[in-house]
């Protein structure tokens, strides 16, 4: 088996190169960074197969963060039979730099100068002959998102492969600053660059990061970004959902259970007190409820949303914006960027956080988010709870969290030494999103969030019924009575909410629903769920992630931040 | 020759000197920030945050602290 890295900078589209060669989906975005981990792929042609991998954007192969120092450790230890280093054909000066090193290590390569399309836009023309004929290895201009030029690659990586005698790159060794001249020598002889007037995005890229446009162009983003993901999220739940599982799917699964199992343990288990209820916690009415006509509709526009405006290029200007106030938490403005996916999902939130420099600046974020930043499946059911009581104590719920955000940095900043580092990164240009793409990125997203949600919302749904049966629950809601009762306000009942809270966020809230609950008691309680304990998914990437010693800390933290915070607003509301 | 920082926002300048480390000087040579490298501020942003500056029709998002570093010429 032939091994081939994907090289190059930070968001040149090495992932869209790698999803047309290897037919392997991978989450693609237009900011630095979206690639943490790498990713492997074959590509077979007649008897010639092929790993390629997906290695995280860097600038040189000396790292400066922990994505980088992957994307070196697999070009030194890997030993690849062939590199493709793919190129941005709109910024080749500082792309060739990296092209320099890796020719420097004699090891096959190609290069894909992709972005061709925005290139000729631009009016930026390259000599692809000149090109070839200088670094002495095969050029190829493509635009990955539509495929155009994957086919001539593909061609080319089959017969490189194949050869027996390497191809290498003729030229010298040289040191920084003669490689920077050599860049400028080729540039000359191969690039021509017509001056054009700047387009309408183009001006709209600037007003997004200065101060009072920006400032006011994000208010915008942002509320019209809550205004979509909850008016798509209900217009799918009340016009196809509800009615379908009311009038077709309950009734159906109610008929066919009781056909077979007319009463017993497992009866009760599969479909509760009856589908009509919205919490009759049996696994193939609530379970299926929850997951599909409450949580699914908001995760789908959510991403959706998130999706376009992670293809549009917005998401590292409001980190820029942000930068300041960032840095006051112990974050630095890029730290935006897995705090808002983490309002999809703590798990991807968690991960992204590799794109931060300092171990200091990851667990402050990582905690940070794991206390004060709901995924998408709590908010779906917070919403569906408290919805209907008024939007005051949705914000009640948000305002509590975004207090906690603000105080839990300030505090960790304080107390943590050190510095967070500063911001520095490309910020890409806008684009406008290729539909295709987007459609398949928010589908492989709203998958992963099925694969990963039924086992343990299932899984969630036994323990309980378990639980109950063998007398757990009774004796572990008489221990922690006086937590409950005493300090936050809440029946002793909704303690089996708060413990399931930590394999379920979703499925824990929606326990909260038949314990008549009076509209102050859920701010507590789902505030309490949302700031407490992280759901057993997002528990094992913060291990990962922070290492025992760390996440254990964090762990302690949101225990302790949970209570004192449902005591304080307890004391308020109540 | 002033900082990034004191260069107004919207003006060309040529970078002359960059202080500091290696390290530094090396991350910011490979995203292209080096002497003698023509830039245009865009902007810097709220709160003294970071300088907003374009190389090559290439954004980047620079913080101050490392903006007071880089010394340019205004053209």
């Amino acid at each position: 088996m032939k091994k081939i890295l994907l090289m190059g900078n930070p968001n040149v589209g090495k992932s869209v190169v790698f999803s047309r060669l290897t037919g392997v989906n991978v989450i693609q975005s237009n900011y630095p960074g979206t690639t943490v981990g790498y990713t492997k792929g074959q590509l077979k042609i007649g008897q010639n197969e092929m790993d390629i991998i997906d290695v995280p954007g860097t600038y040189s192969l000396s790292p400066s963060c922990k994505a980088e120092e992957v994307a070196r450790d697999m070009f030194f230890n890997e030993k690849p039979d062939l590199i493709i280093n793919v190129l941005d054909a709109t910024n080749l000066e500082r792309n060739l730099y990296l092209t320099l090193q890796i020719l420097e290590h004699n090891i096959p390569t190609v290069i894909v100068l992709n972005m061709w399309d925005a290139a000729k836009r631009k009016g930026i023309h390259v000599n692809l002959e000149k090109l070839n004929k200088i670094t002495g290895i095969n050029v190829i201009p493509a635009v990955a998102v539509t495929g155009e030029g994957i086919k001539d690659l593909v061609n080319i990586v089959n017969e490189t492969t194949i050869k027996k005698d390497k191809q290498l790159s003729k030229i010298p060794k040289m040191d920084d600053s003669e490689k920077w001249a050599f860049i400028g020598e080729i540039l000359s002889g191969v690039q021509k660059i017509e001056h054009r007037h700047p387009s309408l995005l183009e001006k709209l890229e600037d007003a997004s990061v200065r101060p009072l446009s920006g400032i006011i162009i994000a208010i915008i983003v942002i509320f019209i970004t809550m205004q979509v993901v909850i008016g798509f999220g209900e217009l799918l739940i009340n016009y196809i959902l509800d009615p379908l599982y009311y009038q077709y799917y309950g009734p159906f699964i109610t008929s066919v259970v009781e056909n077979f199992i007319p009463t017993g343990f497992i009866h009760d288990i599969l479909i509760g007190s009856g589908y009509e209820y919205e919490t009759s916690f049996g696994l193939l009415t609530t379970g299926i409820y929850v997951i599909f006509a409450v949580v699914l509709p908001y995760i789908l526009s959510f991403y959706l949303v998130l999706g376009f405006l992670e293809d549009f290029g917005y998401l590292p200007r409001l980190a820029v914006l942000l930068d300041s106030i960032m840095h006051k938490l112990g974050l630095h403005g890029y730290a935006t960027i897995p705090i808002v996916l983490g309002f999809g999902c703590n798990v991807p939130a968690m991960l992204s956080t590799r794109i931060l420099e300092g171990k200091r600046e990851k667990f402050i974020a990582a905690t940070l988010i794991a206390i004060s930043v709901p995924c998408m499946a709590q908010t779906a059911v917070i919403i569906g709870l408290l919805g209907k009581y008024g939007i005051q104590y949705i914000f009640m719920v948000y305002g509590t969290l975004l207090l906690l955000f603000i105080i839990m940095g300030s505090i960790l900043n304080f107390l943590l030494k050190g510095e967070s580092p500063e911001i520095f990164f490309e910020i890409p240009p806008y684009r406008i999103p290729h539909m295709g793409t987007l459609l398949k990125k928010t589908w492989m997203r709203v998958r992963g969030f099925l694969i990963e949600a039924l086992p343990f919302v299932f899984l969630g749904i036994l323990a309980i019924n378990i639980l109950y049966l063998v007398g757990i629950m009774s004796a572990l809601s008489n221990l922690l009575a006086p937590i409950m009762s005493q300090m936050l306000g809440l029946p002793n009942q909704a303690i089996d909410a708060l413990i399931m809270g930590f394999l379920r966020k979703d499925l824990a809230t929606a326990m909260l629903a038949p314990l008549n609950l009076s509209p102050t008691q859920l701010v507590v309680a789902c505030t309490v769920l949302a700031s407490s304990f992280p759901c057993i998914a997002t528990f094992i990437v913060l291990i990962k992630e922070l290492g025992i010693k760390d996440m254990l800390k964090t762990v302690v933290l949101m225990l302790f931040i949970a209570i004192i915070t449902g005591t304080i607003l307890n004391l308020i509301l109540n | 020759m002033i900082t990034l920082v004191e260069l107004k926002n919207g003006k060309k300048a040529i970078i002359q000197k960059i202080e500091g480390g290696p390290g530094l000087k090396n991350r910011l040579e490979v995203m292209n920030i080096r002497e003698g490298k023509t830039i245009r501020k865009t902007c810097a942003a709220p709160l003294r945050g970071p300088v907003v500056l374009e190389i090559e029709g290439c954004k980047m998002a620079i913080g101050q602290g490392m903006a007071k570093k880089v010394w340019v010429e205004e053209i």
